[in-house]
C-alpha cells in the first residue's frame, strides 16, 4: 500500500480540480489586476467568482470584506495588530482575551502585544476541554476589553467553541471578537450571521487549496487598520499584489468544501469513528473529548507508556503520517500548549499522538492504519517499562 | 540560522543511523530475571530512572558478577523518544564486560559518541542531547543501588549542565579564567547551554539547582570585589604580556609569546573537554598572521572545533596579542 496522509490538521492535498483551475493564470491570464489594460481587467471575471465563493462559503454581506491574505498567520495578526493600535496603543482598551490553547499564530503574536504593554488573559478549558459561556463571561471587563480572540476549533483535540454563542455576548457588551477559523472551515458550518463575529481566519491549505493564501473576512464598519502598507489592493486594507493563481485556487476550494460538508459529517465521520473505534479494543488507549464536541476529522489519542515521538517514528516507517504535540519533538522541549491546558492527564504531554483525515481518506487506508498503530504500539509497549494500565 | 532552520522540521533527519537503527532494532532490550542472574553466579541490580510524566523513564537491569564487580549482562525498558531508547541500548552495550567502577565513567557525551555514523557528524540534533542524559543518570543509580550507597554521593562534582556533563568548577572557572561578561561566552567556552538550555535561566524545560545566570552574576561580584581589593596595588591585570608589540616580534618571540597564551587561556579549557592543539606554523599573509594549529585528542572531530571552539581561541589571540592574528586549522 502507498504511503497514509493521516495529518490533515497540519495540510492537506491540493484537490485535483483547484490545481487545474488555477493553471491559467501563470501563463495565459498573468495580469495585474490592478492594471487598467486587458491583461489586467480580464482577470477581474475570476477573480469575482473567487470572491462570490469565498463570501458564500462563509456567509458574508456583500458589503463586508474579505480580505486575501498570505495565511491565516498574517489574518490573526492584521487583528491583533489593528486592535493593539486602534484600541490599546491609542489608550481606549487596555485587555485582549485569548485561550490557553491558540494555535502560536494568536498566542505568540498575543505574547508580543503583551511585551509591548498590552494586558492579556489566557482562559482555560472546561472538563470537556472547551472555552465555554461561563469562563468568558468571568473574565470579560466591559469598557477594558479590547479584542476576544477565540479559535472556532482546536487544531490538537479538534474540539469546537461554541463560537455563535460568544460572539453574541462580545456583540452585547461592545467588545470585538475574532475568532480563527482555520481548522472549521470544510469541516463544520462556518456561518458570520449565525456567529455575530467581527473578525475571522481561514487558510487554503487546510481545505485543499494552496499553502501560501488565506483571508480575513472583516464585519462592515469595524474599524481596521491594515498590516501591510502599500498600493491600494483590497481598498487600500492590504497592500501587495495579490496572488492571483491562488486565489482563484482558494475559490473554488473553498466551494467545494462548502459543499462537501455533508460528506465530510456523514462519510469523513464514519471513518474518523471507524478508525477511533478500532483503537478501543487496544490496551492503554484513550481519545481525547466527545465526538459530537469535535470536527468530525480528527483524533487526539494517547497510549499509555508509549512516548508520542516513537509512536509516530514507527508509524512513519509503516508509511502512515500522523502528529504529535510531545515535548520531545518539539525544538523548545516543551509540550504541545494545549496538551498542558487540557491538564487531564500530565502525561499527554508527552503521550499525545494526532490523526486526522481528510475527504480524501478511504476505509482501507483507515484500517491499514489502524493496523499499523497496532504494531506500533505492541512493539513500543515491549520496550516500555511501564505496565497498560 | 541557516538554510535548516528556514526549511525546518529536520528532527528526524538529524538522527544518525546508528541512532535509527538501534531505535528499531534494540539488542539490549528486556528484562534479567533473578533466575537468569543466578544461573550465571551474579547479583541482579534492577534500577529506575525518570517518569513518565517527566517524558522519560528507564529501567536498567544488571547481572553483576559478586566476586568481581564485572557487568555480566545489561537490558533496558525505555519510555521515551527514539533518542532515548537508541542511547539506553547503547549505554547497555558500552558497559557491558566492565566492571560497575569502569561503568561510571561512562557519560551520555560517551553514548552519543558511540552513536555516531561518522566522528565528525553528531548523533543527534542538540536539543535532544537531553534524552540521553537519562542514560547516564541510570548507570549511577544502578551503581549505588549495586554498592549500597547514596547515588548523590556518586557524583564528585556539582553539575550545572546535565547535557555536556559540565560541572560547576568548571564554569567558575572558565568565567575566571577567561574574564567572560555573558553567558552566550560560556556556551562557547564549555558547551554549557547549548542543549536543552534548561541551565541558562529559570523557565526551562526543567528545573535545575544552579543556572549560568546566576553564577555569571555571582562569579562577575566576586571578581569586581577582589579587583577593587587590588586596587592600590595598581596590578598589571591581564593585558597583553608582550613587551614590545606582537608584530615587531621576531619568529622565534613570537611562537613563545602564542605558546605562552595557549597555555594561560586556552588549553587548560580544550584538556578539560579531553582534546588540546599544538601549532604547527606560522605564516605571514600580507600583515595577517596566520596561526596554523591542529586539534588532537577529543577536540580531532568535534563539531565545535571548526567554529566555536575556533572563534574563541582567535578572539583569545586577537585579544591578548594583535588584532591581525588569523586562526587557521589544518
Amino acid at each position: 500500500m502507498d504511503r497514509i496522509y493521516l495529518d490533515n490538521n497540519a495540510t492537506t492535498i491540493v484537490d485535483p480540480r483547484v490545481k487545474e483551475a488555477m493553471e491559467p493564470f501563470w501563463c495565459q491570464l498573468y495580469g495585474n489586476p490592478n492594471s487598467l489594460h486587458t491583461f489586467g481587467t480580464e482577470v477581474h471575471p475570476y477573480m469575482r467568482l473567487a470572491f462570490d465563493r469565498l463570501y458564500a462559503g462563509i456567509n458574508a454581506r456583500d458589503n463586508d470584506d474579505v480580505i486575501i491574505t498570505s495565511c491565516a498567520t498574517e489574518s490573526n495578526n492584521a487583528v491583533l495588530s489593528s486592535v493593539w493600535y486602534n484600541l490599546i496603543r491609542a489608550g481606549e482598551r487596555t485587555e485582549i482575551v485569548t485561550t490557553q490553547v491558540e494555535h502560536p499564530a494568536v498566542s505568540n503574536t498575543c505574547r508580543y502585544l503583551e511585551s509591548l504593554g498590552a494586558t492579556v488573559i489566557y482562559l482555560p478549558v472546561n472538563a470537556d476541554g472547551i472555552v465555554d459561556e461561563d469562563i468568558l463571561r468571568a473574565h470579560l471587563h466591559p469598557g477594558r476589553t479590547a479584542l476576544v480572540s477565540i479559535m472556532w476549533a482546536n487544531n490538537e483535540t479538534g474540539l469546537l467553541f461554541p463560537i455563535p454563542r460568544l460572539a453574541a455576548m462580545c456583540r452585547e457588551h461592545g467588545i470585538l471578537f475574532h475568532t480563527d477559523a482555520v481548522q472549521a472551515i470544510g469541516k463544520v458550518p462556518v456561518d458570520v450571521q449565525a456567529a455575530p463575529v467581527d473578525f475571522l481566519s481561514f487558510s487554503a491549505h487546510k481545505f485543499h487549496g494552496p499553502k501560501g493564501v488565506g483571508g480575513l473576512y472583516v464585519r462592515q464598519g469595524v474599524p481596521f487598520t491594515p498590516l501591510l502598507h502599500g498600493g491600494e489592493q483590497m481598498g487600500g486594507r492590504r497592500g501587495g499584489t495579490v496572488n492571483v493563481a491562488f486565489l482563484i485556487g482558494m475559490g473554488l476550494a473553498m466551494n467545494l468544501a462548502v459543499e462537501g460538508l455533508a460528506y465530510e459529517a456523514r462519510e469523513v465521520r464514519r471513518l474518523r469513528d471507524r478508525l477511533e473505534d478500532s483503537l478501543a479494543g487496544l490496551e492503554g488507549v484513550s481519545v481525547i473529548g466527545e465526538r459530537e464536541l469535535r470536527v468530525p476529522n480528527t483524533i487526539l489519542m494517547s497510549v499509555k507508556g508509549v512516548e508520542g515521538e516513537a509512536l509516530i517514528w514507527d508509524l512513519n516507517r509503516q508509511g502512515v503520517a500522523a502528529s504529535t504535540g510531545s515535548a520531545c519533538a518539539s525544538e523548545s522541549l516543551e509540550p504541545n500548549p494545549t496538551f498542558v491546558a487540557m491538564g487531564i492527564n500530565t502525561e499527554l504531554a508527552h503521550t499525545g499522538v494526532r490523526l486526522s483525515l481528510s475527504r480524501f481518506t478511504t476505509e482501507a487506508e483507515v484500517d491499514a492504519a489502524s493496523d499499523a498503530l497496532r504494531v506500533a504500539v505492541s512493539r513500543l509497549r515491549t520496550i516500555s517499562p511501564s505496565p497498560a494500565r | 540560522m541557516a538554510k535548516a532552520d528556514l526549511i525546518g522540521g529536520t528532527l528526524w533527519e538529524s538522527y544518525s543511523r546508528k541512532v535509527n537503527d538501534r531505535m528499531l532494532n534494540p539488542r539490549h532490550l528486556g528484562e534479567i530475571t533473578a533466575e537468569e542472574a543466578a544461573a550465571r553466579g551474579a547479583r541482579l541490580v534492577v534500577a529506575d530512572w525518570g517518569a513518565e510524566v517527566c517524558g522519560d523513564a528507564i529501567r536498567a537491569f544488571w547481572a553483576v558478577d559478586a566476586a568481581t564487580g564485572r557487568i555480566l549482562d545489561a537490558r533496558f525498558k525505555t519510555f521515551g523518544c527514539g533518542t532515548a531508547i537508541a542511547s539506553s541500548d547503547m549505554m547497555c552495550e558500552m558497559i557491558i564486560g566492565t566492571t560497575v567502577d569502569e561503568a561510571m565513567k561512562i557519560t551520555n557525551l560517551d553514548v552519543e559518541r558511540a552513536l555516531r555514523d561518522d566522528e565528525d557528524t553528531a548523533a543527534i540534533p542538540p536539543q535532544k542531547m537531553h534524552c540521553s542524559v537519562m542514560a547516564y543518570d541510570v548507570i549511577r543509580k544502578a551503581a549505588s543501588e549495586y554498592k549500597g550507597i547514596d547515588m548523590d554521593s556518586l557524583e564528585a562534582e556539582e553539575i550545572v549542565c546535565p547535557c555536556a556533563r559540565v560541572s560547576l568548577r568548571t564554569v567558575r572557572d572558565v568565567i575566571r579564567i577567561n574574564d567572560l561578561h555573558t553567558v552566550e561566552e560560556i556556551t562557547r567556552f564549555t558547551k554549557a547551554g547549548a542543549f536543552c538550555k534548561s541551565c541558562i535561566r529559570p523557565g526551562g524545560h526543567e528545573a535545575r539547582r544552579h543556572y549560568l545566570v546566576d553564577i555569571l552574576r555571582d562569579v562577575r561580584a566576586e571578581m569586581d570585589r577582589e579587583a577593587a581589593g587590588r586596587a592600590p596595588t595598581g596590578a598589571a591585570g591581564s593585558g597583553p604580556a608582550a613587551a614590545r608589540p606582537f608584530p615587531e616580534l621576531g619568529l622565534v618571540q613570537k611562537l613563545r609569546a602564542l605558546e605562552r597564551v595557549l597555555d594561560e587561556k586556552v588549553r587548560p579549557n580544550l584538556l578539560r573537554d579531553g582534546g588540546n592543539l599544538e601549532v604547527v606554523d606560522l605564516k605571514d599573509n600580507g600583515g595577517i598572521t596566520e596561526v596554523r594549529i591542529s586539534y588532537s585528542g577529543a577536540c580531532r572531530g568535534c563539531p565545535s572545533a571548526t567554529v566555536g571552539t575556533l572563534s574563541v581561541i582567535e578572539e583569545v589571540l586577537t585579544t591578548e596579542l594583535d588584532p591581525r592574528i588569523r586562526v587557521v586549522p589544518v
